[in-house]
């Protein structure tokens, strides 16, 4: 089990590696930089000005020094204004040391925000767990649903009851968040007035159901159409088996032959498809906290992107490339524990 | 009189489907009496699985009686309502499966498997259930029963679950217990140990028994009673010893007459096998559905009506549904073909010498100690094939013969020692090295005929490729020729060319099988198991194919087994394996005569055999086949030999017996001293002679 | 004041302008039910209800798709200026024809953009599946039958590529000042060998006995393939039919990339199993080559769940569409293209529905045709 897990984390950590280089890479391409260089030197400067302070605040240095001073293995040197030989910061509002010093992610430095001129760990941790307290609700909206739905539904296959809530779940797949959330929205708020279509007071005056539900409404409904869908396949086949012919024939009622022999059977394939699911929700999140104008992660993402924030984009990068290697891991070896032929060899 | 256990009156079942009604099973009795034991014999698609879950009211959706009653113990089953029926099953009615593993919930225990059942049924508390499993645990004859009962399914092997199911299923003290081919997928000497646990159970307790199987000789040797099914009728019916003496039909006496019987030998005393091919249900003949394939067809009279039951001897309940039955001379000796000359054998053309082979496994990542282990699958293999004869290897699953039958065809190379094929080195070559001759020269016939033909291409264009592969013919027209040809050789009509693999049968589809193996001129051509997932009337005509081929064209075969009457049948030479050794090697007298190795002598004795001409002395196994992961020490067979006792001190297990020569050409590796070889007495002995 | 046809009118109207949609689904629906039980695999879906179902939306888009200008009344960038914000049902002075579901914020016919808007999507959408499909297929394969290293490199690929959060590789990917850089041109190099790739290994394993057959079918690749590829990476082709915007390229690319480890895990979860039947074996023992049995043995077998899968992934597609044109990124802002739609719908959203509305409502619609057909053929093919 330790091998097992020793390994794994070392994938990961070498993914994480990979993935980070590959983040670095594509938010520091030049057309970046430039834009990021405009903006900081505000007046009208020429190609030749834009160069001179990209390459006084370290821009241009090699590709891996410029990565491991990111990531805090390689010590980031203060910058030095050539004509007054003082001390300039690139960002007014972020601190950066005055010695050289190890001053990246390791150490719990994520840089600076240029779109929200503060350091990115003052945004970050805010907006991680409003987006955390979103998640929660949606898991636990989310997931008994569909894991209810796909049990009825594949108790009996074939059933009246399967094909109708078999539709449903088609349906709900065929709609993504930025689709659902516009026909709650047109439903809940403008036509029938009883939900509110912003989840920004939200932040500001907590959450309650009529600003939260129809986020939460929005981004649980298609992941509970394919959480239902493989629960349902998973159930059917479970239930064709031919050991629950045995207990059938053991003289078990049919609810008991459900509850006790098909559920534990069932419900180890969905647990996977649940966790692996969070990649997805990801996405989910940024469409949703959009449209609701909810400021979580998924906004400040948003907003790293479109305003060219290269040191916020690094850390939500980093921060979504972690949970869904987590989530993955707890994937693996959640599905290894709860299959007994598995878990015993 | 008593009353009987189970009746079942003209019974008629029908599945329901897009196409119409497909009757399955029609006009079937049966009459089962307290404490018998009735056999249900049948080929595949006959409908004894149809009315066995019709006993049980499981027919699958579609399916319904549409006439005829099933009565237990009196009363109609149709008329009790659902709470009714299940609370006899599993209490009165209790049922053992085919396949042991998959009828095992493999998320739960087996303490609580079995507790279920008298939880259910009798509402005991869990302290009692759980000692009531104890016991039943202990009279199936399974070591260690506490750790069993804390086991999951996965970690018993395949007798022992399926000792596991008889014991769920005899935990409330049946009336009636339904078994349906419980021993086919069991290994054979497994297979001998849960037959003696069912008849002995079914004695202690008193349950009557419905033993649902294909093998002949299985029911003969555990039932009181026998039904013969055939395309969804019963044909006929009676006491074992009446009907296996007194055959009175013709499928019966077909039946009996395709299998491998003692007496029955590939030059003197061939197979006959049954004409025809088992009609569609929905393209059933007129009249006696056997008709077309019976040779004592009377046209005008055996197709003009349905033919009822009718009484062969009244005493014994023996019945038949045949119209001639007063006048068709059963004793006489059926069409045979001509007797064929002997084949006389003729330049070696396999040496394997020494040869060894050993895997690496890692065990499980996750959870396991994650250490590689080694499977010694092949060890010192040493035997010589010559041309036109046929070697049989014969074995249980673990022993190595598919190992290697992988060596021999390059689809695995060995770790040590030499094969030499027609005075060419093998051993250390795999297929992608080998050269197109080579390659040619030794093909396999697959044990699947199911898998063995890709589902996705014509049959046609499957052989030209193989044609193509053994470079055979220079264009494409000419390795069209060579195809036709082929299938003109096995005994297929040419329009087989343009036919899906699905279109076909089992038997249809091995032939192919034969076709490509034999496309390329082999010498060597290596058959594992070639027939045992076909039917029996089936296997004979495939087994008859497969001699005159080999006849004709003097080449090599390698017969791998598990059936020792087929082996016999068929074999020159018979090699015996054991986890990974040779443990007997003779030629096919040699090692059905005594002396033999106790191994081989389970083996003989674990076989069924139909013939009642023929008595067997009893030697049943204990326990299981030994992972081949961890075999015990010293001699591999020692956990379960019977003569252990035999050998002084603890010889057997501490040191691997070395290979010794009993006569020219039979060797032996045991410890026996040379005077108990030869007081052995044979296993299987000729009874009274008595025609059947 | 501009007169409105009413609720009647809008209903009516929009089911007369796509009579040519009907005409053809007509066609095709009455000829597929009519042979249903000659055309194999189709006749069967066609056969039950859910894929009739689907068959209908389906092919109602591709035939909306196809017959564009016949079916939308104004095109889709042609702003009238009094129409803006207009009611469903308003009438067009001019024309005399109605903005059947109103005006959008810059006064062009929501209506006809819808339509407009599913000959972008159906033309991106099943074709970057297919080049997934062949991405997915040909690593998929060697990394099932191979195992060991092969597998295990090409799997921490695949799952790089997966753990990446989709959104994130968009935004890297799909921006305007990417196309500065050299990256858009060496992933749709990269991406778009493989369909030569495959048909080169298919022909070359599976003729190599017969070599005149092998030499044609191999010249033939290599011409349109590499007419093709050069029309589509380079922008060089000689006959300037093959041309395709930069930035359509850089979506095609992303959603491409996107889809492909999906595919991948599938394949690969086939192969292993389909590895282990004894026709396999078989072939293996009269010595043919492990391409000729990945490509000409195991693939076929697949294409049950692969077919299935094809269908799902292009709905799927069709939604990474969406989510791109969703976030601006990509496409040209005017373009109809329905996640775009929604966008720009979405701003004054409380204020006016349908802008925003209607491309939704069409974009699920589609995405349940496919998934209905998926469901359908899923069942049929089990029962093959």
């Amino acid at each position: 089990m330790l091998k097992f897990l020793l390994r794994r984390l070392g994938v990961m950590a070498l993914t994480m590696f990979v993935l980070s280089l590959v983040v670095f890479y594509f938010a520091n391409l030049e057309p970046n930089l430039k834009k990021l260089a405009i903006f900081q030197t505000q007046t009208r400067a020429s190609q030749q000005e834009l160069d001179n302070w990209l390459e006084r605040n370290g821009y241009r240095d090699n590709f891996f020094i410029r990565y491991g001073r990111w990531i805090g293995v390689v010590q980031q040197q203060p910058v030095m204004d050539p004509e007054t030989h003082t001390i300039v910061p690139r960002f007014r509002y972020c601190d950066e040391p005055s010695v050289p010093a190890y001053n990246g992610v390791l150490q719990g430095n994520f840089g600076c925000s240029t779109a929200f001129k503060v350091k990115v760990q003052d945004k970050l941790p805010s907006a991680l767990v409003a987006t955390g307290i979103l998640m929660f609700w949606v898991m636990i909206t989310m997931v008994p649903t569909a894991l209810l739905i796909g049990v009825l539904a594949g108790m009996r296959e074939g059933s009246r009851l399967d094909r109708g809530l078999s539709i449903l779940s088609i349906t709900s797949t065929a709609t993504p968040e930025y689709v659902s959330g516009i026909i709650f929205t047109v439903i809940f708020a403008s036509w029938l007035k009883v939900l509110n279509g912003s989840a920004a007071t939200a932040t500001s005056e907590g959450i309650s159901f009529y600003n939260f539900t129809l986020p939460v409404m929005t981004l649980a409904i298609y992941g509970v159409g394919y959480i239902a869908r493989m629960t349902r396949a998973s159930m059917a086949e479970v239930m064709s088996s031919q050991y629950i012919r045995t207990a059938r024939l053991k003289g078990l009622s049919f609810g008991q032959v459900v509850m006790k022999h098909a559920l534990r059977n069932a419900l180890i394939a969905p647990f996977t498809v649940i966790m692996l699911q969070l990649p997805w929700l990801l996405t989910g999140v940024v469409v949703v906290e959009a449209i609701f104008r909810y400021q979580g992660f998924g906004f400040l993402l948003v907003s790293a992107a479109s305003n060219n924030d290269i040191d916020l984009l690094l850390a939500c990068g980093l921060v979504s490339v972690t949970l869904v290697l987590a989530t993955q891991l707890i994937s693996d070896i959640g599905y290894a524990w709860l299959n007994p032929r598995i878990r015993i060899s | 009189m008593t009353e009987p256990i189970l009746e079942i009156s003209n019974l008629h079942i029908s599945f329901f489907t897009k196409i119409g009604e497909i009757p399955a099973v029609m006009d079937f009795s049966m009459k089962v009496m307290p404490g018998e034991s009735m056999g249900l014999v049948g080929e595949s698609g006959c409908g004894k699985s149809t009315v066995s879950l019709a006993i049980m009211r499981d027919l699958p959706g579609v399916g319904r009686i549409t006439r005829g009653t099933i009565k237990f113990r009196g009363r109609d089953m149709a008329e009790m309502s659902t709470d009714e029926l299940r609370q006899i099953r599993g209490s009165q009615i209790a049922m053992v499966y085919q396949e042991p593993m998959a009828s095992l919930n493999p998320t739960m225990r087996i303490a609580e498997l079995l507790m279920e059942v008298p939880i259910v049924h009798e509402k005991v508390s869990k302290q009692e259930a759980r000692a009531r499993a104890l016991d039943m645990v202990k009279a199936v004859k399974l070591p260690d029963p506490e750790r069993i009962l804390n086991a999951y399914p996965h970690q018993l092997s395949g007798g022992q679950q399926q000792r596991i199911v008889i014991a769920m299923a005899l935990l409330s003290k049946p009336a009636l217990l339904l078994l349906d081919e419980p021993t086919t997928a069991l290994d054979v000497t497994v297979e001998a140990g849960i037959v003696d646990l069912v008849k002995d159970l079914g004695h202690r307790f008193g349950t009557s028994m419905i033993f649902v199987s294909h093998n002949l000789g299985l029911i003969r040797e555990t039932c009181d009673r026998i039904t013969v099914m055939y395309s969804g009728e019963a044909v006929e019916t009676g006491a074992v010893t009446d009907v296996f003496q007194h055959m009175r039909h013709p499928y019966t006496q077909g039946l009996f007459r395709s299998i491998a019987l003692p007496g029955t030998n590939k030059f003197e005393n061939p197979l006959v096998s049954i004409p025809g091919q088992l009609p569609l249900p929905h393209e059933r003949p007129q009249g006696c559905n056997f008709g077309p394939r019976c040779s004592h067809f009377e046209k005008g009279r055996c197709d003009a009506a349905d033919i009822p039951m009718l009484d062969v001897n009244p005493s014994t309940r023996h019945e038949s549904r045949c119209l001639r039955i007063a006048e068709i001379d059963w004793s006489a000796a059926p069409e045979r073909r001509a007797v064929q000359a002997a084949v006389t054998a003729g330049e070696p053309v396999l040496e394997i010498d020494h040869l060894q082979k050993h895997y690496q496994v890692s065990a499980n990542e996750i959870f396991g100690r994650g250490e590689r282990r080694t499977v010694k699958a092949n060890e010192d293999i040493s035997f010589t094939a010559r041309a036109a004869e046929t070697v049989a290897i014969v074995g249980e699953s673990g022993c190595g013969k598919s190992t290697l039958a992988k060596v021999l065809l390059g689809l695995e190379t060995a770790s040590g020692g030499k094969v030499m094929l027609a005075g060419q080195e093998i051993e250390k070559t795999g297929v992608e090295q080998r050269d197109t001759a080579t390659v040619a020269s030794i093909q396999m016939v697959f044990q699947n005929p199911f898998d063995t033909l890709n589902p996705s291409h014509t049959v046609g264009s499957q052989i030209m490729r193989t044609l193509e592969m053994f470079g055979v013919g220079k264009t494409t027209e000419e390795r069209r020729q060579r195809m036709l040809e082929l299938l003109d050789l096995v005994k297929l009509p040419r329009a087989f060319e343009r036919r899906m693999p699905r279109q076909l049968s089992g038997g249809q589809k091995q032939r192919i099988g034969v076709a490509r193996a034999f496309a390329g001129h082999p010498r060597v051509v290596i058959a594992d198991e070639p027939m045992s997932a076909l039917d029996v009337s089936v296997q004979a005509a495939v087994t008859e194919l497969l001699m005159d081929i080999q006849r004709s064209s003097r080449t090599t075969m390698v017969f791998i087994s598990h059936d020792l009457s087929i082996v016999r049948y068929l074999s020159d030479r018979v090699v015996v394996m054991y986890l990974g050794y040779i443990v007997e090697q003779g030629t096919t007298d040699q090692i059905f005569e005594p002396p033999y190795h106790p191994y081989t002598e389970a083996l003989l004795s674990a076989i069924p055999i139909a013939d009642p001409r023929y008595t067997k002395r009893r030697v049943v196994l204990e326990g299981d086949i030994p992972s081949a992961t961890n075999p015990p020490p010293g001699c591999p067979f020692q956990t379960r030999c019977p003569r252990k006792n035999q050998v002084p001190g603890t010889l057997c297990e501490t040191e691997l017996p070395p290979l010794r020569d009993l006569a020219a050409g039979h060797q032996i590796r045991c410890h026996l001293a040379q005077e108990i070889l030869d007081a052995m007495g044979p296993v299987i002995v000729a009874a009274s002679a008595e025609t059947a | 004041m501009l007169q409105n046809v009413g609720v009647l009118g809008i209903i009516l109207g929009v089911i007369a302008r796509f009579w040519p949609v009907w005409l053809a689904l007509g066609v095709l629906l009455t000829l597929s039910f009519l042979y249903r039980r000659k055309l194999g695999l189709y006749g069967h879906v066609i056969n039950s209800g859910v894929g009739f179902a689907g068959v209908t939306i389906c092919g109602f888009w591709i035939f909306t798709a196809l017959l564009a200008p016949l079916v939308a009344p104004f095109g889709p960038l042609e702003q009238i200026a009094v129409m803006k914000h207009a009611l469903p049902g308003s009438i067009e002075k001019v024309s005399g024809i109605p903005f059947y579901f109103g005006g959008d914020k810059l006064a062009r016919d929501v209506f006809s953009r819808m339509v407009y808007g599913s000959r972008i999507v159906l033309a991106i959408a099943p074709a970057a599946t297919a080049i997934s499909l062949m991405v997915g297929s040909l690593l998929g394969l060697p990394a099932g039958f191979y195992g060991g290293r092969i597998d295990a490199f090409l799997s921490f690929i695949s799952n790089l590529v997966l753990a990446f959060p989709v959104i994130l590789l968009f935004y890297l990917l799909v921006t305007p000042g990417i196309m500065e850089t050299a990256v858009p041109y060496v992933m749709a190099g990269f991406f778009f060998i493989f369909p030569i790739l495959f048909f080169v290994a298919l022909f070359y394993t599976g003729y190599s006995k017969q070599k005149n057959m092998l030499i044609l079918l191999l010249g033939i690749t290599a011409l349109i393939g590499g007419w093709l590829y050069a029309g589509l990476v380079f922008d060089a082709d000689p006959l300037g039919i093959v041309h395709i915007e930069p930035n359509e390229l850089n979506i095609f690319v992303a959603v491409a990339f996107a889809s492909s480890p999906g595919v991948f895990r599938i394949v690969r979860g086939l192969t292993m199993d389909i590895k282990t039947r004894e026709y396999i074996n078989a072939a293996l023992t009269r010595g043919e080559r492990p391409w000729y049995i990945m490509l000409w043995e195991i693939l076929p077998n697949a294409r049950g769940p692969l077919i299935v899968d094809t269908c799902l992934r292009i709905g799927y597609t069709t939604i990474l569409l969406g989510t791109l044109g969703f976030f601006g990124l990509g496409m040209a802002s005017e373009s109809p293209d329905w996640g775009t739609a929604i966008k720009d719908g979405s701003q004054f959203l409380r204020l006016y529905v349908w802008p925003a509305l209607v491309p939704a409502v069409a974009l699920m619609s589609f995405v349940l045709g496919l998934n209905l057909l998926a469901d359908a053929l899923r069942e049929q093919s089990l029962r093959d």
